[in-house]
């Protein structure tokens, strides 16, 4: 359905993809993972064609977007990061419009309209002004309004940034629905749950470049560590020999935040006595140790070196 | 029109309509401040109350004369005056109550029939004025001394006070040192004038109600205003609709310009991109929504200057409306353009509303053209406001034909044009993400 193939693309000298390459199959649900300035939106950018690549290409079914008009383009529906909305009219005439935009008219469109609201949700409140409804409704809506024209591929670019937990559950089985509809989805965020929970693939940008693309099964093959020890120093950060740390043969990851100091091990009961006596001998002091199982963000942390959420 | 661009000019417009802030600048600001600038210009036609120079009448003689020159001081439809007190006068004109007071001294009506006939010792009428008023001062004082001269010439030869300063002057000249020839023809002159008075008093040369009274300004004047034809007057508010009709639809184009780049900041602006639709479609649809408003907020404030301050077409009706329509055109041109050279709605705000308001200045959309000094009338061509300024003076109160809208029109369309093609060819596509 979708192949990326080395894509670059700079903003002056900012480099915010660097051959970047994957494919989603038909039916099928990406997640593009990356920190943020990773590069995510621009590669969403350039799928739907906003933004032309310095060099490289994307198909979609087999073929090159051909321009502006390229009828292609309803193939795919974006659902941008900033809310695509006019807060001044109402939902409906927002929907009206964007169906409007990919030819749809009179019966089908109240139609389509009537669907997208009901799927997220709002249909009772179709007739207010979006700029009336909640953060966690506008986020809603903006997703119903790239459904109008039934689109086989959806681009969704970080659909549920700032909402509460209620309404990031209810986007996510708005999702799930389209999943099992068959339509193919790229899914841009930086939550790793997120990732988890949703796609099939996950492909994990940094700095405009691709660190891992993987199914979660095989991602989870990737992962290195299995336990975190968590270390609250007494003193800040300033001077902290992490990379000294990082060089003892049982530590397979580093990284600290303010005062919190977490280190990946393999074997929390034999490693974890000789990793807190080497911080005691260099006199470090800690009032709290604790432990957490490894997640699939520690795979970011240990392919790029860097936390997601940094 | 596709189904695709009447959706997306649907949508401008209610958002316009729906945006209480935009449409109140649009329609009431241009209303509330045209009838100003028209009432304060002289409005339509005849003298207005308001356009009447404030003047104090401080009478110190009480004589028969000064109460005459009062008396037609104040018959004057130019000008208010009102009698007062000499440091109430004063202190009138300081606090810019009245622009001019006059002083008539004490004796003046006596001493000023004398001095017709010796320049030694006249007497002096005091002007107070304010230093801003310097024309009104002017025209306050060529007023007064016609009504003086009148006055002070009718006493001298047909009332009673002044019969007492022809035979003074006779007594004068009999001591003077005047050349022998000369006394003896004042003296004729004088003694003339003597019989004269006396003739009248015994009746006998009366019977002519309309027998000269008093030396008289030896002309009057006829002035008439050169506007659409006989009748018609100068409308002061037809050009102040005018004027603010054009600046206030500049201000939809910066609205316009403002609201496409604030529009590309959002994610609006990619769903739109996202869309199978043309740039030409996208830009397009947006500046026909301009015109169309443009074109309603000038239909609107002419409407309203007709029905409330009876402002006519009184030229072609088919020119006014095609120059209406071409400013409305070159206004969206010029908001795609705003939007095309601009980075963000910030730092594009400021600018873009000094260009509106040199334009509109120097189109003569406040003050008219005609005042400016030549070399800067000749530079204002260049400017579009100016064009679509002369237009509108020439389709309503000048009350010209078709073909002195025609280039106005062309212009318009010009700058249209090449407003248009520069803000497709800088406008940048792609977004801002
Ligand atoms: N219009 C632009 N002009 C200049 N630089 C840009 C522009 N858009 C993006 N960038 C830069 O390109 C890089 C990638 O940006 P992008 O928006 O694609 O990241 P992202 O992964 O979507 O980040 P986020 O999670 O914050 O949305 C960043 O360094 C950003 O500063
Ligand atoms: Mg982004």
């Amino acid at each position: 359905m979708l192949e990326v193939d080395s894509i670059r693309k700079t903003y002056g000298n900012i480099v915010a993809a660097d051959g970047v390459s994957f494919r989603a199959g038909a039916g099928e649900t990406v997640g593009l993972l990356g920190p943020n300035g990773a590069g995510k939106t621009t590669m969403v950018s350039i799928v739907a064609g906003l933004l032309r690549p310095d060099s490289g290409q994307v198909l979609i079914g087999g073929r090159p977007l051909g321009g502006d008009t390229d009828p292609a383009k309803r193939n795919i529906g974006l659902v941008p990061q900033n809310i695509g909305l006019y807060g001044q009219l109402s939902a409906r005439e927002n929907l009206a419009l964007f169906g409007a935009l990919y030819g749809l008219g009179g019966a089908q469109r109240k139609r389509a309209i009537d669907d997208a609201l009901r799927l997220v949700g709002l249909s009772d409140r179709g007739k207010d002004a979006v700029k009336t409804f909640s953060g966690g409704m506008m986020r809603r809506l903006n997703l119903a309004a790239a459904l109008l024209h039934d689109p086989q591929m959806l681009l969704l670019d970080e659909p549920t940034v700032g909402v509460d937990p209620q309404s990031r559950n209810a986007i996510f089985d708005n999702l799930e629905t389209l999943k099992k509809r068959g339509k193919t989805l790229l899914y841009t965020t930086h939550y790793m749950e997120e990732a988890e929970r949703l796609c099939d693939r996950l492909v994990i940008i940094d700095r405009g470049k691709v660190v891992a693309d993987d199914t979660l099964s095989g991602l989870h093959r990737l992962m290195p560590v299995t336990n975190l020890l968590i270390v609250d120093l007494d003193n800040a950060r300033d001077g902290f020999p992490a990379a000294e740390l990082r060089s003892l043969p049982e530590v397979q990851s580093v990284e600290i935040r303010d005062k919190e100091l977490k280190i990946g091990l393999r074997d929390l009961s034999s490693e974890s006595p000789r990793v807190l006596q080497w911080l005691v001998d260099r006199g470090w002091k800690f009032q709290h140790v604790s432990s957490e199982r490894a997640s699939l963000e520690t795979v970011f942390l240990t392919l790029t070196g860097r936390s997601l959420r940094d | 029109m596709t189904s695709i661009f009447r959706a997306l000019v649907r949508k401008d417009l209610r958002l316009f309509f729906s945006d209480r802030r935009s449409v109140i600048m649009a329609f009431v600001a241009p209303i509330v401040i045209a009838s100003f600038f028209g009432y304060i210009f002289g409005g339509n036609g005849g003298q207005t109350e308001a356009s009447r120079v404030a003047v104090l009448a401080v009478d110190q003689d009480a004589s028969v004369t000064s109460r005459e020159i009062v008396a037609n001081m104040t018959a004057d439809k130019a000008l208010a005056v009102q009698p007062a007190g000499l440091e109430e006068a004063r202190a009138a004109v300081r606090k810019g109550k009245a622009i001019v007071a006059f002083v008539i001294p004490a004796a003046f009506g006596a001493d000023a029939g004398r001095a017709l006939f010796d320049a030694v010792s006249k007497p002096v009428i005091g002007l107070l004025y304010d230093p801003s008023h310097a024309a009104e001062m002017g025209m306050v004082q060529g007023m007064l001394s016609g009504h003086v001269m009148e006055a002070v010439s009718k006493e001298m030869f047909t009332g009673q006070t002044d019969r007492q300063a022809v035979k003074d002057s006779l007594a004068q000249i009999e001591q003077s040192a005047m050349a022998p020839a000369d006394k003896k023809s004042l003296e004729t002159m004088l003694r003339g004038i003597d019989g004269w008075n006396a003739r009248r008093d015994s009746g006998a040369a009366s019977g002519n109600a309309t027998a000269p009274q008093g030396l008289t300004i030896p002309f009057q004047v006829h002035s008439e205003a050169i506007t659409s034809g006989i009748g018609v007057q100068y409308n002061g508010y037809a050009h102040s609709f005018g004027g603010m009709g054009i600046q206030f639809i500049l201000f939809v184009g910066i609205d316009v310009g403002m609201g496409l780049l604030a529009m590309r900041q959002s994610g609006v602006w990619q769903r739109l991109r996202a869309a199978p639709l043309s740039r030409g479609t996208l830009l397009g649809s947006r500046a026909v929504s301009a015109a169309m408003t443009s074109m309603l907020v000038l239909m609107v404030l002419f409407a309203f200057a007709r029905v409330v301050f009876g402002c006519r077409i009184e030229g072609s009706m088919v020119g006014f409306l095609c120059i209406c329509a071409a400013f409305s055109l070159m206004t969206a041109a010029f908001g795609l353009l705003i939007a095309a050279l601009g980075k963000t709605p910030e730092a594009t705000r400021g600018l873009s509303i000094l260009v509106t308001l040199l334009m509109v200045m120097l189109g003569g959309a406040w003050v008219p053209t005609f005042i400016f000094p030549q070399w800067l009338q000749k530079l204002t061509i260049a400017i579009p406001t100016r064009w679509a300024m002369d237009g509108l003076d020439a389709m309503t109160w000048r009350g010209l034909g078709f073909s002195s809208a025609i280039g106005p029109i062309a212009v318009l369309v010009g700058f249209t044009l090449v407003f248009g093609v520069l803000a497709v060819m800088r406008f940048r596509w792609e977004a801002d993400s």
